[in-house]
Order: structure tokens, then sequence, then C-alpha cells
């Protein structure tokens, strides 16, 4: 369990306070206006952003002031989630050693991790001969191997078209129960965090609000995300 | 945002710094030590001083009233051979002085083919020598620079403006006072400056075109001190009053230089709706033929003559050729040594302030280096037998001002974009190097070494102070050449030099970018 106790981001003029538990295994989508915080709240659980008040804790541990390499989590960004000058293989391999030095038996595991995200045939392309879903699986492919307790995901599929959208979010949902992980995803489309998340984390006015599932907060929303859903 | 983004290690880039804050601060203890104040200056060096910032403000000035309608031009026309042209202005920077010297003699000296047009109609002759020698080199080495670096401003100006201009038939000077003014005044300063310092620590155009008591720049007068009196005490005077006016003046420019970018962007004309024919049209192409001549002849002079010269050339030009060779290689791997990890720790670092440590070698001039460590070590060792090392040392301080400013930009843009990627991947120390920043640098690297060894290869400087008659590297050998007037032979070393220069440059570089992805 992922817990965000007290914990308050000020940044300048904007700050942003969360209170909340993020269970195991369970799928969490982040909505809310622009600008109020999705990714700042993403970023304070992977260690990008520094927390002002408050701490992290991962179980019983604080982790407040570990490196992102050193949290249980790895995280998509909006883009460059795949290092332009490595091939496929090695960019995927990175996430199991970081000096790319791999045993038989990992190189295995990074190759059964292709295949499972349809790129068995792709692995010696560098990412720029790829098409922009084809870069996302294999960007899916080094998080399945990372296979870190917390995926979390900053919108990597934004640029996509909806099918392939749709066919990515499929994709993470199946490796995210394959592999056990907890999912929390920041997205923009009521109808994304409908289609794999069991619980939504509002973020509006200065506040991320504690999970709530998802179909009854989407039929029965509360004035401040009716106002954001329209 | 984000909290410190990437742990590339500061250790190694702030040994670098301090490596070359060391070398250059020995010297300076050196020459300080050394100098007999009490002596004072005497009428010669005032009159050093004076010419020395007199033919430095000329050089700027007039290299940068020539370059505003180059630049103007080369923005608003498109031509075939417009893309060789602009290449071509990025050339006088890695061309050896000493052979730009050699072209210009070619052309405006005094049995030169502007010479003998001018005689042909019974005009008087003009001289390559003295002051307007010596501007004219410089001019030929900063008009270039200058039309680039004012060329890449006049880009910076959105296409869309000029549409607009289009649109409400601005007339051309209304064009010029809304768009291009403003932009000119921006950039005509801090070019200026930069060309102004660069001429300041000039050495061997005054060595080749000027001298005597009313052509001699302090750098000459250090070396003069040396070579014909060795009167340490002098230089050492010398030498700290060069760090005094081209120290004061790098750092009053420093504020003010552009960011010097020389690759890339610039083969992109931009569609002007006005100026379209007629007279401006005209204007364009005499400047733009003019320029191209002022470059081009020098250099094909170059090679008519050092194509018959070469044959002959004698078998210690081949051994000095080896020597260059040694110095450009040393060099290299010292500016790698030291400007990759201290790129790495400006770029880490939010503002750019320790930028200015590698600006100093700019400031310092070479001759000055040189004669601080001539003096640590000639009681200890004969200074030729560490000619070539100190040489190459000396070069590659003096490329690392330029190398930064290549490769720090790129880094932060690493930084920035994949900062976060190699965090979440646990990247750190040398594996962050091997597989993030070296991969993504190359480009870059390649850029910068190339022109670290052509400039070494190339250059003129310290080698004249330390060398004896064994220890010489290919320019120095070709400006004896020249002082013997055996200008056949000498035309065929620059012929040779201008190759291995060329060929350094070309092979570093294409080695960057070989396979690089981005």
């Amino acid at each position: 369990m992922l817990t965000l106790n007290q914990v308050k981001i000020v940044q300048g003029a904007f700050s942003l306070a969360a209170h909340l538990k993020i269970e195991p295994q369970k799928n969490y989508a982040v909505i809310g206006p622009s600008g109020a915080g999705k990714s700042t709240l993403l970023g304070a659980m992977a260690g990008f952003v520094p927390v002002t008040h408050g701490n992290v804790r991962w179980g019983t541990k604080d982790i407040t002031e570990h490196p992102p390499g050193d949290r249980p989590m790895t995280m998509l960004f909006q883009d460059n989630n795949l290092f332009p000058h490595l091939s496929v293989l090695q960019n995927v391999g990175l996430g199991i050693r970081p000096t790319l030095r791999l045993k038989r038996a990992e190189m295995e595991k990074v190759r059964h991790a292709l295949e499972r995200v349809g790129l068995g045939d792709q692995m010696a392309k560098r990412p720029g001969a790829l098409s922009g879903g084809q870069q996302s699986r294999a960007a899916l492919a080094r998080v399945m191997v990372q296979a870190r307790p917390f995926l979390l995901l900053d919108e990597p599929f934004a640029a996509l078209g909806p099918a392939l959208r749709h066919e990515m979010l499929d994709l993470v949902h199946d490796l995210v129960s394959e592999t056990q992980a907890t999912l929390v995803m920041v997205t923009h489309a009521p109808d994304d965090a409908r289609r794999i998340a069991d619980e939504v984390i509002f973020v509006a006015d200065g506040r991320a609000h504690a999970p709530e599932p998802t179909a009854g907060l989407m039929d029965n929303p509360p004035p401040a995300l009716k106002a954001y859903l329209g | 945002m984000a909290r410190s983004t990437l742990s590339i290690s500061t250790r190694s880039g702030t040994s670098a710094a301090i490596v070359v804050v060391a070398l250059i601060a020995l010297a300076l203890l050196a020459v300080v030590l050394r100098a007999e104040v009490g002596r004072g200056l005497g009428p010669s060096d005032w009159a050093a001083v004076r010419f020395t910032v007199w033919q430095a403000f000329l050089s700027a000035l007039i290299s940068v009233a020539l370059a505003v309608p180059v630049a103007r031009a080369l923005a608003r026309r498109r031509f075939w051979g417009r893309g060789v042209l602009v290449t071509l202005l990025g050339a006088p920077f890695i061309l050896p002085v000493i052979v730009a010297v050699l072209g210009l003699i070619t052309v405006f000296g005094r049995a030169g083919w502007l010479n003998q047009v001018l005689m042909y109609f019974g005009l008087p002759t003009v001289s390559i020598y003295g002051l307007h020698g010596v501007v004219l080199a410089h001019v030929f080495f900063n008009l270039p620079l200058a039309t680039r670096l004012i060329l890449q401003g006049w880009q910076s100006i959105p296409a869309e403006r000029f549409r607009l201009a289009a649109q409400l038939r601005l007339p051309p000077r209304m064009v010029f006072s809304t768009l291009e003014w403003p932009l000119l005044r921006q950039v005509l300063p801090g070019v200026a400056a930069l060309i102004f310092v660069i001429c300041l620590t000039s050495f061997a155009v005054a060595l080749t075109l000027g001298g005597g008591p009313r052509a001699t720049t302090v750098e000459l007068a250090i070396y003069e001190a040396f070579l014909f009196d060795f009167d340490l005490g002098r230089a050492a005077l010398l030498s700290a009053v060069q760090l005094v006016v081209a120290g004061g003046a790098a750092l009053i420019a420093l504020w003010i230089i552009p960011q010097i970018s020389l690759s890339g962007g610039l083969d992109r004309p931009v569609t002007r709706w006005d100026a379209r024919g007629g007279m401006r049209l005209s204007l364009d192409v005499v400047v733009i033929g003019i320029a191209a001549a002022f470059l081009i002849l020098p250099l094909c002079a170059v090679v008519l003559r050092g194509v018959t010269g070469i044959a002959g050339l004698p078998a210690s030009v081949w051994l000095a050729a080896g020597n260059s060779l040694l110095v450009a290689v040393i060099s290299v791997l010292v500016l790698c040594v030291l400007a990759v990890p201290m790129a790495g720790w400006i770029a880490g670092r939010r503002s750019g302030g320790v930028e200015a440590i590698g600006l100093l070698g700019i400031a310092a001039s070479p001759l000055m280096i040189g004669t601080g460590w001539f003096i640590l070590v000639y009681p200890v060792i004969d200074p030729a037998d560490v000619a070539l090392p100190v040489t190459a040392l000396v070069n590659a301080l003096m490329a690392l001002p330029f190398a930064l400013r290549i490769m720090v930009p790129r880094l932060r843009e690493t930084v920035q974009d994949y900062g976060r990627l190699a965090q979440t991947l646990g990247l750190k120390g040398w594996q962050l190097w091997r597989l993030l920043i070296l991969p993504r640098l190359r480009a870059q690297l390649g850029f910068a070494t190339g022109l670290t060894a052509a400039l070494s290869a190339g250059d003129l400087g310290v080698i004249a102070l330390f060398a004896d008659q064994e220890r010489v590297t290919l320019p120095l050998q070709m400006y004896r050449l020249m002082g013997s007037y055996q200008m056949e032979a000498a035309a065929g070393v620059a012929l040779l030099l201008l190759a291995m220069a060329l060929g350094l440059f070309w092979m570093c570089d294409r080695g960057g970018r070989w396979h690089a992805d981005t």
C-alpha cells in the first residue's frame, strides 16, 4: 500500500494537498482540469517533485526522500519514454539492468516481454523507426521487465488516436493484472477511466481527493467534478 | 519544477575546472613574479598597446560593417551554391592563420594578383604590410564569422513577420526599421565585441604582416622580447599588460557575446516579398559576389601555388607534419578529458556561471600562458623538450570555450528530455555517461574535437616560443620558409597544412555523425 500522508506540495503560487491511500492491485484514474496538479501528484509519488510537507510511505517505510530509481514504481511520461539512440532491445534491457550487461536468462525475459507486446520482430530497430503505437508498446515491454509494484502513467498515449489509445489501455490492463501491479494513470477522458479504473482520484482546487469507486463517482459526480465533466 | 534533475557526478567536472584554472593561474603567477614592474613600460611598449587596441577596434568595426550587407543579401536570396557559400563561411574558423596569410599575400601582396591588375591599368599599387595588412587579414577571418552570426540573428525573425510586412505593403525603409534594425541593434554589439577580443590576442597575423615599431601587437612584442633579447622580465611584464588589456576586454564582452552556434540551420532562406528585383537585386548580387571572391580567391591562391610547391618538399617538412599531427591528437585528448566533464557539470546547473571558467581560455592569451610556463619549466628542463606537449595543452585550453559552447546546450537538452527516464531506470555514474550522455553528445563531441584538431594543427603561437631547430610543427616550418623567402616550398607546406587541418576536422566531425540517430 502506498500512502500519501498529509502531503503538501508547494511550487511558487501553486500548491497541492493530498491525503490518500493507494491499495495494491487496483487500478486508479486521476482526472481533473488542466493545471490542477495531476502530473504533480504522480511526480510526487515517483519522486520527481519534492514534497514540502507530510510524507510518502510504502507499507511502513518512509520513502519521501528516496530518489526515483529506488522507489517501488515506474512511470511513463507524455514523451521521451525511450532513448532514441538505443535499440528497442537495449531500451527494454535497461529495465532489468542499468549496465545493460544482461545474463542469458535476463535476455530471455526481455525477448519474452517484447513478444508479449507484439514487437518480437522489431527488437533490433531504434525507436525512431517505429510507429507511435509501437513505441508505446516498447515502453510497456520495459515496464513489464521492470516489474515494479506500481505503474504510473502520465498520459503516455495522449498523442495516439482513440482506437490505438484504447488498444494500449487494454494492453496496460492485461499487463498490470498479469504482473499483479497497481496502476495509477492520469487521463482527460472519462471513458478511459470507466474502461479500466476501479477508482478515481479527482484533482481540483489545490486538492487531490481520496479515491472513490469509478462507477458511483462518475454517475453521481459532486459539483466540482460535474463542472469539469460538463 | 522537478528536483535536481539528474545526478551527473560533479566531482570530475569540478576537478577539470580546477585543472584549467590552475594551468592558467600558475602561468599567471610565474608571469607576475617574474615581471619587472619597476622598469615600467617604455615608449615602444605603449605603442604596442595602442596598436593592439586600435587594430582590434578597426578589425571589429570593418568586419561588422561589411558583414551586415552580406548577411542581408544571403538572408533574402536563394541561388545555386548558396548552401556551399554559407558552409564556406565557417571555413576560416578552422583555416590555419599562416595559410590564409600566404593566400592573402598572393592576392594582395607586393607582386600579388591585385597589384598586377592595378599596374596594368597604371594605378598605384597597395602594400599588405603594416596596419592595413593586419586589419585586412583580421577582416578575412572575422567577416565570415560576423556574417554567420548576423545571418543567424536574421533568420530568427519569424517568416510570418515578413509575410505581414508584405501584406501591409511596408516600403523597404519601414521593413528595415521595424524588423531588421531592432535585431541588428541586439546582435551587432556582441559580434563586434567578440571580434575585438579575438583580434586583441592575435599573434600569427601580426607576426607575418605586422612588425616594426609601428605595427607591433603586444603578443608580438612578447615574442620579440623572448626571441631577440631573451629578456624574460620584459616578456613577463608585457604578458601582464596583455592579460589586463585582453582579459579586461573579454570580461566586459562576456556579457554581450552571443551564443556561438557554428553548425546547422543557416541553409534555410526566408521567403521575402520585399526587395524582389531591380536595384536591390543587383546590389545583393554585387555584395555576395565581392564577399565570395574575397573569401575564395586567397584559398584558390594557396591551392594553385601549393600544387607546384608540394612536389619538392624537403624531408624535414614531413617530420614537422608528424609533429603537428601529434600536437593535434594530444590537444583533442586533453580537450575531451577537460571539456566533457566540465560540460556535464555546467549542464547540470541552472545558470551557466561556471561557463566563465571555460572562457578564461579566450581572455588569457596563448603567449601569456606560454611565457608563464616557459618561466616555470626553464630552470628545470630544456623548454624545447616540452615544446610539443605545451603547445598541445595551450591549444586545448584555447579551444575549450568553443567546445563548451557547442556541447553545453545539447547536454542541457539531454538532461531535460531524458533526465527523468534515466532516473526511473536508476542510471548513474559511468552508466549514465556510457548509455545516455556520450551517445547523445556524439555529434557535438565530433564537431568540437574536429575544431580542436584543426585549430591545434594549424596554430602558430606558443610553439614559436618553445621550439628549437628540430622540434617544429608544420605552421612554424612554413613561417621559417617564408622568412627565408622560399615561397615555393612555403606554398607547398601551406597546401599540406590546409589539407591536414580540413582533413582532421572532417574526420572528427564525420565520426561524430556517422550512424548517429537522433
